[in-house]
């Protein structure tokens, strides 16, 4: 360790000779790179800790179960036989459904605040969206449940109970218990929460596009919509993707609104308007209480959505890139 | 452009300046959209919680239905929780943030930590409470207030480290030249010179990370666990805010729910506070 920090920075300052570690202040700084270096060692044990972690705790329930783990719906703690396709497709399907409904808007907030929006409260306005993601998940779980779900069984799902044949696609498509606990609900209480993730990423990347080259664009004549969707998405297309997937990972893993909303049934979700599971609704409802197979189910579970959204949040950091400091 | 095809030009003109028109109407929508989601949320918690707020809620336990009680086993639970985890994650964070930005320029294993740090930064918090439950509850026995400030720590420390690192980086070279030139070691000059004059941009990334775990339940259902009762014993369940509005919202009492959303109301004045003094802090230290 002693040795590490003595390859040079490559920097212009002239340094201390160190070497020999025979002054004091020589020696308080070996120590003081250690640690720093060992709190970066801390953040990387975490990581790998929680791989292998979830390795170790959800083998039984891999190793028992095989393959059958991701293709068996049937998830049943009395018969101890669990199959994870229930709430593997949920939570694709309403983080999926979340990014749908996300996306837009946040591109429209982005580039509202970025090109049209008021110099006088363009600030506000982004401070507003942003406090979007200050909100705690709990908070939003309750607000979906007793704001959103019964304004939606009422508003939404008893009128078109009435009107649509049950036996049509129509029908079929919005077929659910009228209580606006359902995996519809779900995703819309997500795409809120992570649309300030979205948008500010976004804003950012619009307002990285040089000023020229949009100057130019409007010099041509373009309209500022023209200008929008010529020029500068197609700029930060690459960074724009990444925010996306940012978005996904962070729909995937969310836990409490979620698990307050979907209804929290393993089957698979056989309408827009039916009761469902996530990942991590399954694991927050069920792993205090569990023993045995069904902990080491939940567990491997949990590997699953890691491997999920490991692969998903890389790719968007990836796709983002850093800032150039 | 000739006579006769003035007409269609005008035409084009006319459609392109409407498709703009739609265009900035739509932008304008999603944005009302957002600020409308944010009003209603508030306005809902302000509807509902604020007719329960007093001094009952910061003086009594939590109450079983029926009975009279307010949040204080589960507010103190909250405020012991989110220290210890805030003490573990800002020597982490910022020891982490500092080896990054002073030690790791061109260092590949640097730019692996900051890549990991940033899906860290992400990941789901259920995940962290597995973890730290295989590796400190299970274990040891028992829920206990230890593995649940664990939890917050490993989701709070991310945040600290990439505040960190970006404050420090936004530091002058010849503040480090200075220093070094007065004879003064890489180690001390960080200390007495890069933390000085980034000493608000730290607190920034210590409140941004407080302002991560406050409202944090996932990782504390089967860290921390929640205890009925104001508890001191850091190695017992402890309550904690977040778990309390959990359960009681989803109980059929409406006192219970009612004491939901006094909870609610004052996490998400807590969060949002740190948030908006982080950021206030952030563009002043930025300027």
């Amino acid at each position: 360790m002693a040795e590490a920090h003595l390859a040079p920075a490559g920097e212009t300052a002239p340094r201390m000779d160190n070497s020999r570690g025979v002054s004091r202040a020589g020696r308080n700084d070996a120590i003081f790179h250690g640690l720093c270096f060992s709190a970066a060692m801390v953040l990387l044990a975490t990581l790998a800790g929680l791989l292998i972690s979830l390795l170790i705790g959800g083998w039984p329930a891999l190793s028992h179960f095989g393959l059958g783990f991701f293709t068996s719906s049937v998830w049943d703690p009395v018969a101890d036989e669990y199959g994870a396709a229930g709430p593997i497709v949920g939570t694709l399907i309403t983080a999926f459904m979340a990014m749908v409904m996300a996306v837009p808007l946040a591109i429209g907030i982005a580039v509202f605040l970025v090109e049209f929006c008021p110099r006088a409260i363009a600030h506000w306005v982004a401070v507003a969206v942003e406090l979007l993601a200050g909100i705690p998940s709990i908070v939003y779980g309750m607000w979906g449940l007793f704001v959103l779900a019964p304004w939606f069984a009422e508003n939404v799902q008893m009128p078109l109970l009435m009107t649509l044949d049950p036996e049509s696609f129509w029908g079929k498509l919005f077929y659910g218990i009228p209580n606006g606990a359902n995996i519809f609900t779900a995703s819309l209480i997500l795409a809120l929460m992570v649309l300030p993730y979205i948008a500010s990423v976004f804003r950012e990347l619009l307002l990285s596009v040089p000023t020229h080259v949009r100057e130019a664009a409007y010099g041509m004549g373009c309209t500022p919509f023209e200008v929008v969707s010529s020029i500068m998405i197609p700029y930060v297309r690459r960074g724009a993707i990444g925010a996306v997937m940012l978005g996904l990972g962070r729909a995937l893993g969310e836990t409490m609104a979620v698990t307050f909303i979907i209804g929290n049934s393993h089957e698979f979700p056989t309408s827009l308007f039916a009761s469902g599971s996530t990942i991590a609704s399954t694991i927050a409802n069920e792993f205090a209480e569990a023993t045995g197979m069904h902990s080491a189910a939940l567990v491997a579970l949990g590997l699953v959505l890691f491997v999920i959204t490991f692969v998903v949040l890389a790719a968007a950091r990836l796709l983002i890139g850093r800032e150039k400091h | 452009m000739s006579a006769p095809v003035k007409s269609a030009g005008f035409d084009r003109h006319m459609r392109r300046k409407l498709v703009n028109y739609i265009f900035v109407g739509l932008t304008t929508l999603a944005t009302l959209v957002a600020v409308a989601g944010l009003v209603m949320i508030l306005g809902s918690l302000m509807k509902n919680g604020l007719g329960g707020l007093g001094l009952h809620i910061f003086t009594m336990d939590q109450p079983a239905a029926g009975t009279e009680g307010g949040l204080k086993n589960a507010i103190l639970g909250s405020l012991v929780l989110c220290a210890m985890g805030m003490i573990g994650a800002v020597v982490v964070g910022i020891l982490a943030g500092t080896w990054l930005a002073e030690y790791g320029e061109g260092n590949k294993l640097a730019s692996a930590v900051r890549f990991l740090n940033d899906v860290l930064l992400s990941a789901p918090s259920i995940l962290v409470g597995l973890f730290i439950y295989e590796i400190l509850v299970a274990p040891f026995g028992g829920f206990s207030a230890i593995a649940g400030a664990a939890a917050l720590a490993c989701l709070a420390a991310p945040v600290v480290t990439r505040t960190t690192e970006d404050i420090l980086r936004l530091q002058a070279n010849h503040l480090r030249e200075a220093g070094m030139a007065l004879g003064a070691g890489k180690g001390y000059v960080i200390r007495a010179i890069i933390w000085r004059a980034s000493r608000t941009g730290l607190v920034t990334g210590a409140l941004l990370g407080f302002a991560r775990i406050s409202g944090e339940t996932a990782p504390l259902l089967f860290t921390a666990l929640g205890n009925a009762f104001t508890s001191w014993d850091l190695t017992q369940p402890i309550g904690a805010l977040p778990k309390v509005i959990y359960d009681f919202a989803n109980s059929p009492y409406d006192d219970l729910r009612q004491l939901a959303w006094v909870g609610a109301l004052l996490i998400s004045f807590t969060v949002l506070s740190a948030n908006i003094i982080g950021r206030a802090l952030a563009r002043g230290s930025n300027k």
